[in-house]
């Protein structure tokens, strides 16, 4: 029956709080942590997170009633406590299908962290995770080649792949620069990388850049019989010069440019995605900015919905943390996040903050890339952590081997091909690292001295952004 | 400067071409590689034998010595076909491969009887 039009204000929850719904599995999922203004209940403030993300504005208007809202309107579905807070609670949210276009993360987002996050019922607002439809994933375009067609066009295979990001990050000349990659490369490398915010500075225009640093790598692969790159950073001011530096890349040959998907924009992002895909070059994804949204524990967006979302908007690598180095990072809940870029279904596990299954279908998968303040004594850990579908990324402790960019590289190949030699005979890596870095470097005397070098470094603050779990 | 090793890679040395995966370890006792053969069969991974001469190692096709080894799960027989591709072959590189037929990659691939470098 035909309803009447009644003007004013409303309870959000008499419409958008539905602890009866079935979810059905064309919805999208969302799980936010909500922390209420004082005085409101949990109900209504779930059901005002629903409304606002979707179909909800603050009063009642007619035109509502020329709309089945019912169909489409989020709703809450479910309430549950954040374990160790009294303030927060989780609210998990379903929207219909409708409520989206096809194939555009930039749509979904907009909708469910868009006016929400600024809305005065809640006082604190964090996106925690996301479940992706099978219909969304397959309209999203996802990895330009994924993990397997990288090992196949590379020819690397049963190991992590090793990178370095050259440094200083900024000030080098491109000659200079190019004989660092040069370096890192004949030293058993597969990849070198250009930072995050290195574009086509005054010191260092990226047109030479790219030139010096694809003589490097030419070079390096004909001393080594090696396949090796350097992600060219193409991140630029605007779409037109983007595609300019990627024809450039493609032109000179490079097997792999890189994007930082955070900065660049997600439309940008997936549009350069595509492009890589239709001109055969791997795309290597930084996230720089993501801590602005990722780090504060009640407010923002957990990585691993960055980290889902990049893998449907496309790139071949993403930075995932390291557990083990300088960066921010979480061991149970980076073991969710990675699995989320590389599996092809991730089941619910709230051990590792994963709270919905997640099928990526026939989506490939996203190496993730450890890199930041780790160095050759952290090669067992890493190796037994992530296994061997990551990129395992030495900065400082490539460049600053006391010998130099080779031996760090040679160090660093060492100790992974040990590493990986050994977990494979069975033996336990996190147990038997020192022991088996040890006897590698008895045939290593670049590692020898690696391991002198650093071993007294350690990172040991404690982690911001910490998996939920009660600890009173 | 006199305790800075120099790294002696040099583009005419052939001796500086590596082999990818376990070519920067010295090389694998046989006791080493039968671990690594188990490692393959362990998995389920199909054991496969490729060889190449030296000059041609950068190529993604190298020559399959026969077929690839379908479910066969006996250490002896997979170290008994490398031994005889290298035998046939004695100058060529010579690598064992585990396909993994779900990922349509290969879970492993070293090189277990390096040629005469070039």
């Amino acid at each position: 029956m035909a309803k009447k039009y009644d003007a004013g204000v409303k309870d959000y929850r008499s419409i958008y709080w539905e602890p009866d719904y079935a979810v059905k599995d064309s919805d999208i999922l969302a799980v936010f942590k909500v922390t209420p203004q004082p005085g409101i209940s949990r109900e209504e403030a779930a059901a005002a997170v629903a409304a606002e993300s979707s179909t909800g504005t603050w009063t009642t208007v007619w035109t509502d009633l020329l709309t089945d809202l019912d169909y489409y309107k989020g709703r809450a579905y479910a309430i549950e406590d954040v374990p160790g807070s009294d303030d927060a609670f989780y609210a998990f949210i379903a929207y219909p299908m409708d409520l989206f276009e096809e194939g555009s993360v930039v749509n979904v987002f907009t909708s469910i962290v868009g006016n929400v996050f600024g809305f005065k019922a809640v006082r604190a607002l964090r996106l925690e995770d996301v479940r992706f439809p099978l219909w969304f994933v397959m309209s999203c375009f996802g990895p330009p080649h994924g993990i397997n067609v990288e090992r196949d066009k590379l020819d690397k295979y049963g190991r992590p792949l090793l990178g370095c990001t050259i440094k200083p990050k900024l000030g080098l000349s491109a000659k200079n620069y190019g004989r660092a990659v040069y370096e890192v490369l004949r030293g058993g490398l597969d990849f070198s990388k250009d930072d995050e915010n290195v574009n086509s500075q005054p010191f260092m225009r990226w047109r030479d850049r790219f030139d010096f640093c694809q003589e490097a790598i030419e070079k390096a692969e004909a001393e080594t019989g090696e396949r090796k790159g350097h992600y060219m950073n193409v991140t630029a001011a605007t779409m037109e010069e983007v595609y300019q530096r990627a024809e450039y890349a493609k032109e000179i040959g490079t097997p792999i440019i890189m994007s930082d998907y955070l900065t660049l924009g997600w439309a940008a992002h997936n549009s350069l995605s595509k492009w890589c895909r239709d001109n055969g070059m791997l795309l290597h994804v930084h996230r720089a900015m993501h801590a602005v949204m990722d780090r504060n524990p009640n407010h923002g967006i957990n990585f691993r919905v960055l980290a889902k979302l990049l893998r449907l908007l496309g790139g071949d690598h993403l930075h995932s943390g390291t557990v083990v180095g300088k960066l921010e990072g979480d061991r149970e809940a980076t073991l969710g996040w990675i699995d989320l870029l590389r599996d092809r279904h991730v089941k619910e596990d709230r051990s590792r903050g994963i709270f919905f299954d997640q099928d990526w279908g026939p989506m490939p998968g996203v190496f993730p890339v450890a890199s930041g303040g780790i160095h050759v004594w952290h090669m067992p850990a890493l190796v037994s952590i992530f296994g061997n579908d990551s990129v395992l990324q030495f900065g400082g402790g490539t460049l600053g081997h006391p010998w130099g960019n080779a031996a760090g590289a040679a160090a660093n190949r060492v100790a992974l091909e040990a590493c990986v030699q050994a977990r494979n005979e069975g033996r336990e890596l996190e147990k038997e690292g020192k022991e088996i870095l040890t006897n590698a470097a008895k045939h290593s005397p670049e590692l020898k001295i690696a391991m002198e070098t650093w071993k007294e470094i350690k990172f040991e603050f404690d982690t911001v952004d910490k998996l939920d779990t009660q600890h009173r | 400067m006199s305790n800075v090793q120099d790294y002696a890679s040099r583009l005419s040395d052939p001796a500086s071409r590596k082999m990818e995966t376990f070519s920067y370890l010295p090389p694998m006792t046989d006791a080493q590689i039968r671990a690594q053969v188990e490692w393959i069969v362990k998995h389920g991974w199909n054991p496969a034998i490729e060889h190449t001469e030296p000059q041609y190692a950068r190529s993604n096709y190298w020559y399959m010595w026969k077929l690839p080894m379908f479910g066969e799960t006996d250490v002896d027989a997979i170290l008994a076909e490398l031994k005889a591709c290298h035998e046939a072959n004695p100058d060529n590189h010579v690598r064992l491969i585990g396909y993994n037929n779900f990922t349509q990659s290969q879970g492993a691939n070293m090189v277990v009887y390096r040629g005469t470098p070039v």
